[in-house]
């Protein structure tokens, strides 16, 4: 089907050629060098083409070939654990085929065809059955995390006429053909086809309910992100979005995930391919890299295959949604994609908007992020893709398009502040710009399974911050002295709130994962701790001792002392504070204390 | 093709030559044109159909007409002859002799544009480079690989601090520092002074490194096109010289804000769509085709870490070559006008300054056990010190608290004895740290709680004793 023509004018990564009866989305292979590109746009006879790798020596009437498909990915068994490029070709067999730098005009498969994968067709599901796209028609154990299921492809539907029995096939064998409606016979196979820039269907959206845990105090206390909702991480360079982004990776409670680095450091993602393997996942004790899926695009890639990166991560998290997993995609960053799009529009002439981005930005990005949800699969069952993207504003400034386009769709937004990681606060999510939209949500979760009081608490710690905000403006003008024992009571613990909750270090072993349980412990020990010196300080007890509590500057510590499974320890700190307070609290309520502070006030 | 002239020219301006009816020009050809008196400039295509080749000139199109005008199209791309010899040489832009000896011949040739690292290739940067520099070495720590600018502006000086890394960076072997036998230089100037030039050349030579360097210039003077070309003329010399030679390779590029107003005044040339500030959109692809070819490839010796100087137009760190250079460099270096203004020499403004690969090239077995605890205190406890300064400013040194006096006491340490040094002081990095815990010890024991007890214990005592 594919049609033939030739190169008329190269612009970068924009090439125009003679290609009647192109349709746009289509792939194009242009020149002696094979180079892959996709229509974007027809005038007359001429297709504009938007190319994935280098044009560099590309010549006019070099010939152009029209492929018929559009830009798709492959899907089965042997993508788990994998790392790609933006195009989906894995960067470890590049390594071996072509050495260290990346060679353009390469095609390589990203599923390994010679490997057998031990296939169990679905006990149910017999011969003669009739069965609709997206049916489960048996499984793979591919590691021993993720048992595969092979999908009847969506646009498939049928009467089954065949099934293999259980055994070991490759990816291309035939294990199972359906018989249409109208008589045609389709072969079904271990993997399939899915054009990226497509949605993947399903049967209806449902609501999504569990709190996606990341371990990560701020967000999963502070501002959570439900299981299918969408989220996005803004902040300018060095407020820690590619360690915040690596923790979710790494920690989240979601049984795949998939992390795209869109316009990234090189570094990073070899910090990213260094580390994971070494990692283990915190609930199954498995390697972690057996549910993830890496898509790497770094900044010094050609800059249309960064703008197709994110469409084949998040058509691969569907696919595994499908299956009836939950699926969180991590895109990093966002920005990099939008000025992809920028980039392409600015060659092609058109009218820029705002700061050069075209006037679909907005429409593009919202169409994208509604790729998120949590489902009801075709074959009955659920499954979500959790999104959450980096956004890289300019400057920091989050009045720019990209943050405030991405702001109006999303559901949890956690700023980043430069103010608090240049004070080495990290993770720097600034708790007054942050919102998230699922506290409720959110709640009942908690409430059924750590505490009753969890939004409580939350609201009360949140409430604090918000004080010790408006008491900072007021010390910052006539200094700590003017304010009341209270409220410097309300600014202490603000503070220890944030360096004994809301900081929590990546690189610490025992603080980089904080399970839910020591999350609601550490909260409410601090609410404790401020409850019970308020408490005293009414009694008459001078601010100043309180303050210099030993107690103070160990639970801010409490974090690091005690990991997720020692929470014994915790508990212990719990109880060990009632004495204290109690014995406090029986000093300044005998008389002869209230007589030596009345005259403390008076001297 | 090579052997044809053409003599089509079609207009020109602002580096920019449009030529017609040139059949199959390949993208990125390098081109010769010779103008009316006969001097030969060279270009490249970076635009081409059948009807149109655009061509940017790296000498300008000062001085030249379209009638006598004549184009050479080379049929293959801008390419760099590299040899061993390159070390010691002065070359411009594109490559050619300025110090008055022959030109590099050699069989081995590379295209100057390279080639993407594949991730998975890359080896990641954990190698302590120790600059001798207190705030660099104790908590911006620079380590083999990495792209670490100075971010600065006019006045400030860069070029002093880029100078003294150059002189005294070496690498720390299990607490013993390393000889540099394998280590090389390139030095990439673009739209700098002759004064800044010579000062870099006395630097290198003083510090009997010149024999190692291999120098890339195009002055303030020199035609701005040219800087497009130049530091990836530079880097493909420095890929060269660490993964053919094994060498460890450090890059220093200034300044890269003039780089990007070649490449703006190129972009309006054409009519490409401005983004920000008239720079084009694709200013970060083409930042980051730069910054990425630093650092290590698995398998390979040799390394090439980068340091670009970015000045700030208007000290302003927003503005997007600086902004964006953050975005792709693992990291900054900043320098501050009010330290300068101070006396503190090197000014460096350590809170806005960061090294993300810091983390894996310090502590045991690196450099020393406490370093990251003891780093993250100092910025948290000057970034509470900055605080209390803005208060006192407001209500006066007298109302301070106790506690406030004490982190004031600290700041004035911190910047006069830790950030202070001379340009001729190469501390260890274990003087660096000492000197941390002493500044440190000026606060109360409690207001220390990111470092450990058991740190606090072996050092904290022992500084306030000393």
């Amino acid at each position: 089907m594919s049609g033939q023509g030739s190169i008329l004018d190269i612009q970068g990564p924009i090439v125009v050629a003679q290609l009647p009866n192109a349709r746009t989305g289509e792939q194009v292979k242009l020149g002696k060098l094979g180079l892959m590109g996709e229509v974007i746009a027809r005038e007359d006879a001429r297709a504009v083409v938007q190319v994935y790798e280098n044009t560099e020596g590309l010549r006019p009437g070099e010939p152009a070939t029209a492929m018929g498909e559009p830009l798709s990915v492959e899907l089965g068994p042997g993508i788990l654990g994998g790392i790609f490029d933006g195009l989906q070709r894995p960067l470890e067999s590049m390594l071996e085929q072509t050495g260290e730098r990346i060679e353009r005009g390469l095609v390589i498969p990203a599923i390994d065809r010679a490997k057998k994968w031990p296939f169990v067709p679905q006990a149910e599901l017999k011969v003669g059955a009739r069965i609709g796209g997206g049916a489960i028609l048996g499984s793979v154990q591919e590691n021993a995390t993720i048992t595969h299921h092979i999908l009847v492809p969506p646009e498939i539907a049928g009467e089954l006429i065949d099934l293999v029995a259980a055994g070991d096939y490759t990816v291309d064998d035939v294990v199972g053909r359906v018989r249409d409606r109208q008589g045609h016979i389709h072969k079904l196979h271990l993997s399939s086809r899915w054009p990226v820039r497509l949605p993947r269907p399903f049967n209806k959206r449902d609501h999504a309910v569990q709190p996606l845990i990341t371990g990560q105090r701020i967000m999963d206390t502070f501002f959570p992100l439900l299981k299918g909702g969408k989220g996005a991480i803004p902040g300018p360079f060095g407020a820690g979005k590619t360690v915040l982004q690596q923790q979710i990776a790494r920690w989240s409670d979601a049984q795949i995930v998939i992390y795209v680095g869109c316009g990234e450091r090189g570094n990073e993602l070899t910090e990213v391919l260094d580390t994971f393997p070494q990692l283990t996942d915190p609930r199954s004790g498995r390697p972690l890299m057996e549910r993830t899926l890496l898509v790497a695009n770094t900044s010094n890639m050609p800059v249309v295959a960064r703008e197709v990166s994110v469409y084949v991560g998040m058509t691969l998290a569907e696919y595994f949604r499908d299956q009836g997993f939950d699926v969180v995609m991590v895109a990093d960053s966002t920005s990099r994609w939008a000025e992809a799009l920028r980039e392409v529009a600015g060659r092609l002439g058109q009218m820029p908007v705002e700061e050069g981005y075209p006037a679909y930005l907005g429409s593009t990005l919202a169409a994208f992020y509604e790729r998120a949800g949590r489902v009801e699969t075709l074959s009955g069952g659920h499954g979500s893709v959790t999104l959450i993207g980096a956004v890289s504003p300019p400057g920091g400034d989050f009045s720019e398009p990209v943050t405030s386009h991405t702001k109006d769709i999303i559901q949890t937004f956690w700023a980043l502040s430069k103010d608090l990681a240049d004070a080495r606060h990290y993770p720097a999510v600034d708790w007054l710009e942050s919102f998230s939209l699922f506290v409720d949500t959110a709640a009942r979760w908690w409430h059924e399974n750590v505490s009753e009081d969890w939004l409580q608490l939350r609201n009360k710690s949140l409430r604090l911050l918000t004080e010790a905000e408006e008491l900072n403006r007021i010390v910052n003008l006539v200094g700590v002295e003017a304010l009341s024992s209270q409220q410097r009571w309300t600014l202490e613990s603000a503070r220890l709130i944030r360096e004994g909750l809301l900081q929590q270090s990546a690189l610490e072993a025992k603080d980089s994962f904080c399970s839910p349980e020591k999350q609601y412990l550490l909260l409410s020990l601090m609410i404790d701790i401020y409850n019970r010196g308020a408490e005293i300080l009414k009694l008459g007890m001078p601010v100043q001792e309180l303050l210099r509590l030993p107690l103070l500057a160990k639970a801010r510590r409490w974090k690091i002392a005690y990991a997720s499974d020692e929470l014994e320890g915790l508990k212990q700190e719990a109880r060990d504070i009632v004495p204290l307070f109690d014995a406090l609290r029986a000093e300044y309520a005998s008389p002869t204390s209230q007589r030596s502070k009345s005259e403390g006030t008076e001297s | 093709m090579s052997s044809l002239e053409y003599s089509s020219a079609a207009w020109a301006r602002g580096g920019l030559l449009a030529m017609r009816k040139v059949p199959e020009a390949a993208l990125g050809d390098r081109v010769v044109v010779r103008d009316h008196q006969g001097r030969q400039r060279s270009g490249q295509v970076i635009r081409t159909s059948a009807e149109l080749v655009l061509v940017q000139i790296f000498e300008g199109t000062d001085n030249l007409d379209l009638e006598r005008t004549w184009v050479r199209f080379l049929d293959k791309p801008f390419e760099l002859a590299l040899a061993p010899e390159v070390l010691g040489r002065v070359f411009n832009g594109v490559g050619q002799p300025r110090d008055g000896r022959p030109p590099i011949v050699s069989k081995l040739s590379r295209n100057v544009n390279g080639a993407s690292i594949n991730p998975a290739a890359r080896a990641y940067p954990r190698e302590f480079i120790q600059t001798g520099i207190s705030t660099i070495d104790g908590m911006n720590t620079l380590v083999r690989g990495q792209k670490l600018p100075v971010f600065s502006g006019s006045g400030l000086p860069h070029n002093r601090l880029a100078a003294q890394i150059v002189r005294q960076a070496k690498l720390l072997h299990a607490g013993k520092t390393e000889s540099h036998g394998d280590f090389a230089l390139v030095f990439a100037a673009m739209g700098v002074s002759h004064s800044d030039a010579r000062f870099f050349e006395e630097s290198f030579e003083e510090s009997g490194v010149l024999g190692q360097v291999a120098t890339f210039i195009n002055l303030a003077d020199d035609p701005p096109i040219e800087r497009l070309i130049l530091p990836r003329v530079a880097l493909t010399c420095a890929e060269y010289l660490a993964f053919d030679l094994d060498m460890h390779v450090l890059v220093v590029m200034t300044d890269m804000t003039y780089y990007a107003e070649a490449l703006r005044e190129i972009a309006t040339g054409k009519g490409d769509v401005p983004a920000r500030k008239g720079f084009p959109g694709y200013l970060y692809s083409d930042l980051a085709e730069i910054y990425e070819r630093a650092g290590r490839i698995r398998g390979k010796a040799g390394s090439i870490t980068l340091i670009p100087v970015v000045s700030m137009p208007s000290d302003d760190i927003t503005h997007p070559v600086p902004d964006l250079t953050g975005y792709i460099t693992e990291g900054q270096i900043v320098l501050s006008r009010e330290l300068a203004a101070a006396n503190v020499q090197p000014p460096v403004a350590v809170l806005p300054s960061l090294s993300r690969l810091m983390k894996d090239g310090i502590g045991e077995g690196m450099t020393r056990e406490d370093h990251a605890r003891v780093a993250s205190q100092l910025f948290a406890s000057y970034a509470k010190a900055q605080e209390v300064r803005s208060l006192a400013a407001i209500i006066g040194a007298e109302e301070l608290s106790e506690e406030d006096n004490r982190y004031l006491q600290f700041a004035e340490a911190f910047e006069n004895r830790f950030v202070s040094q001379g340009e001729r002081e190469d501390r260890t990095i274990f003087q660096t740290l000492d000197l941390a815990w002493e500044v440190l010890s000026l606060l109360p024991k409690e207001a220390l709680t990111r470092l450990s007890e058991k740190d606090l214990d072996a050092r904290y005592q022992q500084a306030v004793s000393e």
